[in-house]
């Protein structure tokens, strides 16, 4: 167990702020001192023990970490590639996101901040947050867009469970960007007093650079696993990626390893060219969204296409921008699945491994169940991140699937809701 | 204004008669000799429809204004609130693309105040800076305000800014350093943009004291005029503000007025609340 959290190298962070060339801080005036702020909170945060020693206990004996690298047997052998899950799932509150929300409201502490809100697509974070605030005894609100309060029900009764107020947000597409941006409204408002603890690696500096640490415990720990359990090293690492917090914390200490292939999946929706679909490191451009230059799904004007997902934590225009660097650098690969790849891994998950997957990386197991052979070989060696559990997501697949036929007829009866990815 | 348009690259000077910071300081200077402040009146182009939006320009020009701010819509405005928000969302709902919006904005040529347009960065930055600060000038407008580009991010755009002749208006928060204040007036063109308070437009009242403080924090650190936006929605608050600014920005509640009733009155209903901040303004 180390006593201070890694400090990343110095040439990767050329510009204070910056990954290559996306990254930085596009935020209002009003925003300026509340950033200035955390960067110093974060610098002093990292190079204090008691942090690291508190942040690493707390995600020991409350998050129950370190999580389980499990060798999906079964799931392996349909896929024709071996694969290991790195549990996120089994993780407090059913998800990665505990990692990032425990970090956020120790700095939010250390910043004496009394309220925290969050924004939330699938409601993970959102969960995540509340947990976190009901643990520190912090004020906690939640923006989750209205369509995701439907689709994602039971975690708005869970964020309320845990004393957090959640307002639905109406404006624009009614989903994840829309939560940020009335988020984002709310941090402007209420700055002296509020910590804007953002769910992924994502926003204005230094935020993406916070969550990637913060996550970056997931590849520290199947760093150690992988050599022990399996052996050697993995040929690739695969996560899905929304925001690219799971992701990007997946990948963190393995970018420095030569060999290891660094996979990204991202929701195409309908699929890649249907202008219904979330692939944006595929689909999108250069351009700046919620405080950084990224890739984001623009139109010519520079509108912000809405995006398409039946998982609604991959339903964002936007990425991180050190994904946007990776792709762009060629270090990591991105590729996408559909919303019926979602469901086919979702479903084989289910019936091959009794793990009820989130969404998310459903797409993960989509792609690799459909693709993986032929992209990475017969018998390639992978790390998929199991980024959180499927329980909110069971009233989605059965409306999405057309349940009302019978659960096991259900998917084999359902119209395909959208074409494969090539 | 003509000389400036299309002149391609030239050389920086901040005094030429034609080139946009200048023709907004001018425009501050006619109101302060008046004993006044001047009166800022943003409205969203094409908002309800082109061509009520035109009429609706040229009627908070005929009532008063002494500078127009023109916002492009942005489907993701962060510094926006309800009012503004949706008159976007409306604009962009109707299809209208921002070639559209800047042909609207060419129309308003003969309106004799200095135009800023109002956008964010997104918008300007995926149109490229260059071609962005072109169609500015070509347009007939004198300077621009994007509330999501900070100082230390703004060098491309500075550059084509000043190719073009066009100003830049830079926020101040209540909350700026003064390292950042000093940043800020220094890369201010036109005028400096103080924010009445912290959050987003058309929600709150402006927050006197604090605001004032800032200003005159300002003040000391720069000859640009300063005026105050976020927060004044009446005569009554553009008059308090007059009393410490030089201008006084008013955006939400002229939306509010060009989109609460028909098209067809719009103009009309524009009209009479900037006249009253007018009365305001000279009240300060
Ligand atoms: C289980 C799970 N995985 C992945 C994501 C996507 O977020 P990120 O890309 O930041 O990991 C979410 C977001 O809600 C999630 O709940």
């Amino acid at each position: 167990m180390s006593t201070s959290l890694p400090v990343r190298p110095e040439a990767e962070l050329a510009r204070e702020g910056y990954f290559g060339r996306f990254g930085g801080q596009y935020v209002p005036e009003a925003l300026s001192g509340a950033l200035a702020e955390l960067v110093d909170a974060w610098d002093e945060a990292q190079h204090d023990p008691t942090f690291a020693l508190e942040l690493t206990g707390l995600l020991a004996d409350y998050g129950g970490r370190p999580t389980a690298l499990y060798h999906a047997i079964r799931l392996s052998e349909e896929a024709g590639v071996e694969v290991w899950l790195k549990r996120e799932d089994l993780a407090h509150t059913g998800s990665h996101k505990v990692n990032n929300v425990v970090g956020q409201a120790l700095l939010a502490r250390r910043m004496g901040k009394p309220r925290v809100i969050a924004e939330t697509g699938a409601g993970q974070h959102g969960v995540a947050t509340a947990t976190a605030a009901a643990l520190f005894g912090l004020e906690c609100t939640v923006y989750m867009g209205a369509e995701d309060c439907r689709r994602q029900r039971l975690n708005v009764v869970r964020m309320q469970l845990l004393g957090a107020e959640v307002i639905p947000v109406e404006s624009g597409t009614r989903t994840l960007k829309d939560a940020i941006n009335e988020a984002m409204r709310d941090w402007v408002t209420n700055v002296a007093t509020t910590h804007y603890l953002i769910g992924s690696a994502m926003g204005p500096h230094p935020f993406p650079t916070i969550v990637r640490t913060l996550q970056a415990v997931i590849s520290r720990e199947t760093r150690r696993q992988f050599p022990e359990q399996a052996g050697g090293q993995p040929d690739a690492v695969i996560a899905c990626v929304g925001g690219g917090s799971n992701a990007i914390g997946s990948f963190a200490e393995w970018i420095e390893v030569d060999d290891v292939r660094l996979i990204g999946v991202e929701a195409a929706g309908e699929g890649v060219g249907t202008g219904r679909s979330a692939a944006t490191l595929t689909e999108g451009r250069e351009a700046v969204l919620h405080g950084s230059r990224s890739i984001v799904l623009v139109d010519d004007d520079g509108q912000v296409s809405p995006a398409h997902s039946v998982s609604a934590g991959l339903d964002y225009p936007g990425v991180g921008p050190e994904h946007a660097h990776l792709a762009t650098s060629g270090r990591a690969t991105y590729v996408s699945a559909t919303d019926d790849d979602a469901l086919h891994g979702f479903r084989r998950t289910c019936e091959l491994e009794g793990i009820i997957p989130a969404l998310e990386p459903a797409h993960a197991v989509g792609w690799v169940l459909r693709h993986g052979r032929e992209a990475l070989g017969e018998g390639a060696r992978v790390i998929l991140t199991m980024s959180g559990r499927g329980d909110k997501d069971v009233d989605e697949v059965v409306e999405v699937a057309g349940w009302e036929l019978g659960v096991d007829r259900a998917f084999a009866a359902a119209p395909p809701t959208g074409r494969r990815t090539p | 204004m003509s000389a400036a348009i299309g002149a391609g690259p030239q050389p920086s000077s901040g005094s030429a008669p034609d080139r946009g910071p200048a023709r907004i300081q001018a425009a501050f200077d006619r109101a302060a000799v008046e004993d006044r402040a001047a009166l800022v009146v943003y409205l969203t182009a094409a908002y309800p429809d082109p061509a009520t939006s035109r009429a609706c320009f040229e009627a908070a020009v005929a009532a008063g204004a002494d500078v127009l701010e023109i916002g492009l819509p942005f489907s993701d405005p962060m510094m926006d609130g309800p009012i503004i928000q949706a008159a976007n969302q409306h604009v962009l709902e109707a299809g209208t693309t921002v070639a559209e919006q800047l042909e609207l904005v060419a129309g308003l040529r003969h309106l004799d105040v200095p135009k800023l347009v109002m956008t964010y960065v997104t918008i300007a930055d995926t149109r490229g800076w260059a071609r962005f600060a072109d169609e500015l000038a070509e347009a007939g407008i004198d300077g621009v305000i994007l509330p999501d580009l900070p100082v230390a991010e703004a060098g491309p755009w500075l550059e084509q800014a000043d190719r073009c002749g066009l100003a830049t208006v830079f926020l101040a928060s209540s909350v700026s350093t003064d390292e950042r204040l000093a940043a800020i007036v220094a890369a201010s063109s036109g005028f400096v943009y103080a924010t009445g308070l912290l959050g987003v437009t058309g929600v709150n009242a402006v927050a006197g004291d604090v605001t004032e403080a800032l200003v005159a924090r300002v003040g000391t650190r720069t000859d640009l005029p300063i005026a105050v936006g976020i927060g004044v929605k009446d005569r009554a608050s553009a008059a308090e503000v007059a009393g410490y600014a030089d201008g006084v920005i008013v955006g939400s509640s002229v939306v509010r007025a060009a989109g609460e009733g028909s098209a067809a009155g719009a103009p009309e209903r524009v009209a009479a609340l900037v006249t009253e901040l007018r009365a305001g303004v000279a009240e300060g």
